[in-house]
């Protein structure tokens, strides 16, 4: 690992400067992704300023019902948050189904969101990889690409975003907090995460040194009723092939209203638009169910390595709405 | 908490060691960081960048903690801070100064093992012994935190820690009975 200074700011404001006004310096959370990366000679740094002595820590309710996740509360704390696993047990079901109880204990839920993709070419430091080394090419197109991803995939990258949680988040029209040298601002999730066109090295739309402050999960009385679903080659501590989000209400037969998102097929945490359209208004049948989870996956570009994924996604939505519709039953 | 002192300790006066209140900026070259290991405050001279792990086997001479991957993938390595289980490897020593790490030679002493230990003797719960310790200070932490209430909890809740020997049944068998007994 390259040599690098180490500074421990005492409030956000003073760890943006540190950072803003450097262009080698980087934020130091749970380190679960930043360590490794650096280890591996994937990232470099001049200096860390270590984030953790930040009051970020708390998961809130504002008095409109919002949940507010601090960004350096930790994954493991926020899995058995009560008003998580009351309000939105998909989120805590995805943070639980997500790395081990140890990386748990270390990752914060702002490193989370800014977690790298897990591709083996980009991991490796060497295999040419568009968003390492812009320009160099894609290894993945023609290599090993069975994890890689099916949708919002282009020529220059087809990396799969490994998060369990964002995936959750985008189901809820989750709202980033950031804080930078330019002051404060909010960005929806959805915008948070870029898809990679032609520029795979640009994966969101922070400034150098602007800080995640916060998550908020606007009320939803749907969420109650959401589950997460991760379909993976272990039973424990895997990446998804495929994950699943949804939750639905079904009034007189037919939904009424409806949200699916999927991980493990996308470049980003993956809002199935076209399965929710498909089916509000619709019989909730599994036929309807069938039929919306086949509008989304018309839009995927498979590779041969991962081909499986599309009938796998399909068949995760179905399962995922069923299950959400059961246990509203029940 | 019973914990074993080793060798080679340095106690340097109190006014030297780093204050938390000024935040000094150290590295990249090495520089003193004071941590609190098993009990003990040690102070040691490193470079910002040495994981928790390599500090305690290599700079402290607390080789009990292994080095498996190293990139946070198998659990050899798994420490405590502030009670908290942990991976050493992915862990920068410099951002534990301030906080308790506890290690495997921390939880127990050879005339006097932890029930843990003693459980996986008796349960033959390893052959290579290597991911021992991570299994032993995940498994103690596992039932602290009330993970261990069914075999599918302990086998999902010590998924961070591998044992390429395979010796997982035993390693359930041996938490079930010092669960069991804690009760």
């Amino acid at each position: 690992m390259q040599p690098f200074s180490y500074a421990r700011a005492n409030d956000v404001e003073s760890a943006i400067t540190l950072v803003a006004g450097d262009p080698g310096s980087t934020f130091l959370a749970g380190g679960t992704t930043k360590v490794d990366l650096l280890r591996l000679g994937v990232e470099h740094t001049d200096r860390v300023v270590d984030i953790n002595d930040l009051p970020l820590t708390a998961v809130d309710e504002l008095g409109d019902g919002t949940v507010r996740i601090g960004a350096l509360a930790r994954m493991s704390d926020v899995a058995r948050t009560p008003i998580i696993t009351e309000r939105f047990p998909a989120v805590s079901q995805a943070l639980l189904l997500g790395a081990s109880e140890q990386l748990r204990n270390m990752a914060s839920m702002g490193g989370n969101l800014r977690q790298r993709v897990r591709c083996t070419y980009f991991r490796d430091g060497v295999s040419p990889c568009n968003k390492r080394e812009p320009g160099t090419g894609c290894s993945a197109l023609e290599g090993l690409n069975r994890g890689h991803a099916i949708l919002g995939v282009s020529e220059s990258c087809i990396a799969t975003h490994p998060s369990d949680v964002a995936v959750a988040f985008v189901a809820f029209d989750a709202v980033v907090h950031t804080a930078g040298r330019d002051g404060e601002r909010t960005i929806p999730i959805d915008d948070f995460y870029l898809v990679p066109g032609d520029a795979p090295q640009v994966e969101h739309p922070l400034a150098h040194g602007e800080l995640i402050t916060a998550i908020d999960l606007p009320p939803s009385p749907l969420a109650a009723g959401s589950l997460y679903l991760k379909f993976r080659d272990r039973q424990s501590y895997e990446f998804a092939l495929v994950s699943v989000c949804a939750a639905l209400t079904v009034k007189d037969g037919v939904v009424a209203d409806v949200r699916v998102a999927l991980g493990g097929v996308g470049t980003k945490p993956w809002r199935a638009r076209r399965t929710e359209e498909t089916l509000r208004g619709a019989p909730a049948s599994d036929e309807s169910f069938a039929r919306a989870a086949a509008a989304e996956l018309s839009i995927a570009a498979p590779r041969p390595g991962n081909a499986f994924k599309v009938a796998f996604a399909e068949r995760a939505i179905v399962r995922g709405l069923r299950h959400s519709m059961n246990g509203q039953a029940a | 908490m019973p914990y074993i002192k080793v060798g080679n300790e340095r106690t340097l006066p109190i006014d030297v060691q780093y204050d938390h209140a000024t935040k000094v900026e150290r590295g990249p070259t090495s520089a003193q960081v004071a941590l609190c290991v098993n009990g003990t405050e040690r102070l040691v001279d490193l470079e910002p960048r040495t994981s928790l792990l390599d500090a305690l086997r290599e700079h402290l001479e607390l080789t009990g903690s292994k080095k498996g991957c190293d990139q946070g993938t198998c659990g050899a390595c798994t420490v405590w801070v502030d009670g908290r289980r942990v991976l050493g490897c992915l862990t920068l020593a410099v951002a534990c100064e301030g906080q308790e790490v506890t290690t495997i030679e921390g939880v127990g002493v050879e005339d006097e093992p932890h029930p843990m230990q003693r459980a996986f003797v008796e349960h033959d719960a390893f052959q290579c012994g290597y991911c021992t310790p991570g299994q032993i200070m995940s498994a103690i932490a596992l039932i602290e935190e009330g993970n261990a209430s069914t075999d599918e909890a302990i086998a999902e809740f010590m998924s961070g820690n591998i044992c390429r020997c395979a010796a997982y049944p035993n390693i359930r068998a041996a938490i079930r009975e010092v669960r069991d007994a804690t009760v």
